[in-house]
C-alpha cells in the first residue's frame, strides 16, 4: 500500500516534469541539426543555427536591444520603487494606503489593458512619438516598479526604526542617513526587486507591442512574428536562442542554490 | 540653495516621485480609456461602443470563448498542480527545494520561446494542429501558466501544521477524510491565489493562441485587432470591460486569499 502510493507519487512528478521539459529539450536537440521541423530523423550535428544567431545582424540587435531595455527599465524601477516604498512606509495612513492600492493596479491588471491604455494616453492623446522609446521605457517601468515596491516593503517592516534616528542624532544629514544606513539595510529587497524587474521586462510581450517603435523588436515580439513568417532559417535560429536561454537559466538557478547553501553553512558556523 | 533643501527633506517626501508616477502613468491611462470608451472618433459622448460590444455576435462570442478557455486552463492547471504541490510539500526528500525549482524554472525562459517549443512538439504529434484549436490552446496555456499554480499551492501546503493531520488521524479519520476535511480546507487560500494567477492572464493572453494558429479568438486579441485598425474608442471599451471583469474577480478572491497573490512572481 505504502510503496504503491510512493510509486504513484514519483510517477506523477515524472510525468509532469516530462510535460514541462520534453518540448524544451527536444528543441535543444534539434537546434544542433539542419532539420527545419522537430520530429524528423536526425542526420548529423550542425551548428548552423548558432552561427546564424550570432552573425545575423537583425537577430543580434534584437537580443542586445531586449537586454538593454530590461536592464535600463529595471534600474529606473529599482530607484523609483525603493524611494516610493521608503516614502510610503513613513507616510500617514491614508497616503500609504492610497499608494499601496495604486501600486496594486498594474500587478492585477491584464498586461494587454496596461499596454493599450498607456498607448492611448501617451501616443494617441499626448502624441509622444513611439520612435523616441519614451512610451516603451515608461511602459516597462509601469510593469516592473510595483514589484520592486512590493519586495522592498517587507524589508522596511523588518528594519529597526531607530537606526535612521540614531544616524541623524550622530550628525548625519537625512541624505547621508538614507544612503549609508537605510539603503544598505534594504539592499537584499532592492536586489531581488531588480532581478524580478529584469525577468518581467525580458518576458513581456503585450506592453512592448503597444508602445514599441515599429523598427524595434524584443525577443517576445520578434519570436511571435517569426513563428508566423515563413523564414525557416530564422525560425530554427530561435531554437538555438531558446537553448542558450535555457542553459543560462539552469546555470543561474544552480549558482543561486550553491551560493545560498554556502551562506547557510557559514551562518551555521558563526 | 540646494544644500538647505537637502538638509530639510523628510523621509515621507521620498514617495512624491513614485506617487506622481502612479498618478500619471497608472491612474491617468485608465481615466483616458474610460473617456475614449464613451466617445466616438470625433470626440462626442456616445454609448455606441458599449452597444456594439453587446450586439456584435463576434465580440460576445469571443468573451464566452475566452471565459471557457480560461476556465478549462485553470481547471487543468489545478488538477495537475495540486498533486505535485501536495507530494512535494509532504516529501521527506532532503533536497525538495531543488525539485520545486525544477517545476518552476521554465518561468524564467521567455514564454514565446517555450510556446515555440510546444508548437513544434504538437505539430510533430498531431500533424495538423489546427484540427483541435480548443484542446491545443488549453494545452499551450497550461504549459505557460503551470508554475504560477504550483507555487502558491506549495506555499500554502507546506505551511500546513502536521500535528493537525496527525490529530485527525488519531481521532479516527481515514486518509481520505483527513484530506477532505483538514488538508483541503486549509489549502483554500493557496488554491484561490493560484486560480487568480492563472485565470486572469489566461483570459487575456492571446499570444499563445496567436502563435499556435495565426488567428485569435480571445478577449485580449480584440484589443489587438482594434489597435491595428487604430480604433482607439472600441479598443478602450473592450479594455474597460476587461478591467471591470478583472476588478470583480480580484475583489471576490481577495476576501479569501492570505495576501500572497504575488507569491508566484515573487519567488526570487
Amino acid at each position: 500500500m505504502k510503496t504503491a502510493k510512493k510509486i504513484l507519487s514519483v510517477a506523477w512528478l515524472a510525468l509532469i516534469l516530462a510535460f514541462i521539459y520534453v518540448p524544451i529539450l527536444l528543441l535543444a536537440v534539434y537546434s544542433f541539426t539542419d532539420a527545419t521541423m522537430v520530429g524528423g530523423a536526425i542526420d548529423g550535428i550542425s551548428f548552423k543555427n548558432y552561427i546564424t544567431l550570432f552573425e545575423n545582424e537583425e537577430l543580434r540587435g534584437m537580443i542586445l536591444g531586449t537586454i538593454a531595455l530590461a536592464l535600463g527599465s529595471a534600474l529606473i524601477s529599482a530607484i523609483l520603487g525603493t524611494l516610493g516604498a521608503i516614502g510610503a512606509f513613513y507616510s500617514k495612513k491614508t497616503a500609504k494606503h492610497l499608494i499601496n492600492y495604486a501600486n496594486q493596479i498594474p500587478v492585477v491588471n491584464a498586461d494587454v489593458v496596461t499596454g493599450f491604455s498607456l498607448c492611448v494616453l501617451l501616443i494617441v492623446l499626448l502624441k509622444i512619438g513611439k520612435d523616441t522609446f519614451v512610451p516603451l521605457v515608461l511602459g516597462h517601468v509601469v510593469l516592473c516598479t510595483p514589484f520592486v515596491f512590493l519586495s522592498v516593503m517587507p524589508r522596511l517592516k523588518q528594519m529597526d526604526n531607530n537606526l535612521y534616528e540614531a544616524a541623524l542624532d550622530l550628525g548625519a544629514t537625512p541624505a547621508q542617513a538614507l544612503m549609508k544606513v537605510v539603503i544598505p539595510q534594504l539592499l537584499p529587497g532592492i536586489l531581488s526587486g531588480f532581478m524580478l524587474a529584469v525577468t518581467l521586462s525580458l518576458d513581456d510581450y503585450f506592453i512592448t507591442t503597444y508602445t514599441k517603435p515599429s523598427t524595434f523588436d524584443t525577443i517576445s515580439t520578434y519570436v511571435v512574428n517569426a513563428t508566423k513568417g515563413g523564414q525557416t532559417d530564422i525560425k530554427t535560429a530561435l531554437w538555438a536562442l531558446s537553448t542558450i536561454i535555457f542553459v543560462i537559466v539552469v546555470a543561474a538557478v544552480v549558482l543561486m542554490n550553491v551560493l545560498s547553501g554556502k551562506k547557510k553553512k557559514t551562518e551555521e558556523r558563526v | 540653495m540646494t544644500k538647505t533643501f537637502k538638509l530639510r527633506f523628510n523621509r515621507k517626501q521620498l514617495c512624491i516621485p513614485y506617487a506622481a508616477f502612479l498618478i500619471l502613468f497608472v491612474i491617468c491611462p485608465l481615466l483616458v480609456i474610460v473617456y475614449y470608451a464613451f466617445t466616438n472618433r470625433t470626440g462626442q459622448f456616445t454609448f455606441d461602443n458599449l452597444v456594439l460590444f453587446f450586439t456584435n455576435g463576434n465580440t460576445l462570442g469571443t468573451l464566452l470563448y475566452s471565459l471557457a478557455i480560461a476556465a478549462a486552463t485553470t481547471a487543468v492547471c489545478l488538477v495537475i498542480a495540486y498533486p505535485v504541490a501536495y507530494i512535494l510539500s509532504r516529501s521527506k526528500f532532503r533536497k525538495k527545494y531543488v525539485l520545486l525549482m525544477l517545476f518552476v524554472l521554465p518561468m524564467w525562459i521567455n514564454f514565446t520561446l517555450r510556446i515555440t517549443a510546444l508548437k513544434e512538439i504538437l505539430t510533430a504529434i498531431e500533424a495538423n494542429i489546427s484540427a483541435y484549436p480548443f484542446l491545443n490552446t488549453v494545452i499551450g496555456m497550461s504549459y505557460d501558466f503551470l508554475p504560477f499554480m504550483i507555487l502558491p499551492l506549495y506555499t500554502s501546503l507546506s505551511k500546513l501544521d502536521n500535528s493537525l493531520t496527525e490529530a485527525a488521524a488519531d481521532l479516527g479519520a481515514n486518509n481520505f477524510t483527513v484530506f477532505m476535511r483538514v488538508i483541503l480546507p486549509l489549502s483554500v487560500p493557496g488554491i484561490i491565489s493560484g486560480v487568480t494567477m492563472v485565470l486572469l492572464p489566461s483570459m487575456t493572453n492571446y499570444v499563445v493562441l496567436d502563435m499556435l494558429y495565426n488567428s485569435t479568438y480571445i478577449m485580449g486579441s480584440l484589443i489587438g485587432s482594434y489597435f491595428s485598425h487604430f480604433d482607439w474608442n472600441n479598443g478602450s471599451m473592450i479594455s474597460l470591460i476587461l478591467l471591470i471583469i478583472i476588478f470583480v474577480i480580484t475583489l471576490a478572491t481577495n476576501r479569501f486569499s492570505d495576501n500572497n497573490e504575488t507569491a508566484g512572481r515573487n519567488i526570487l
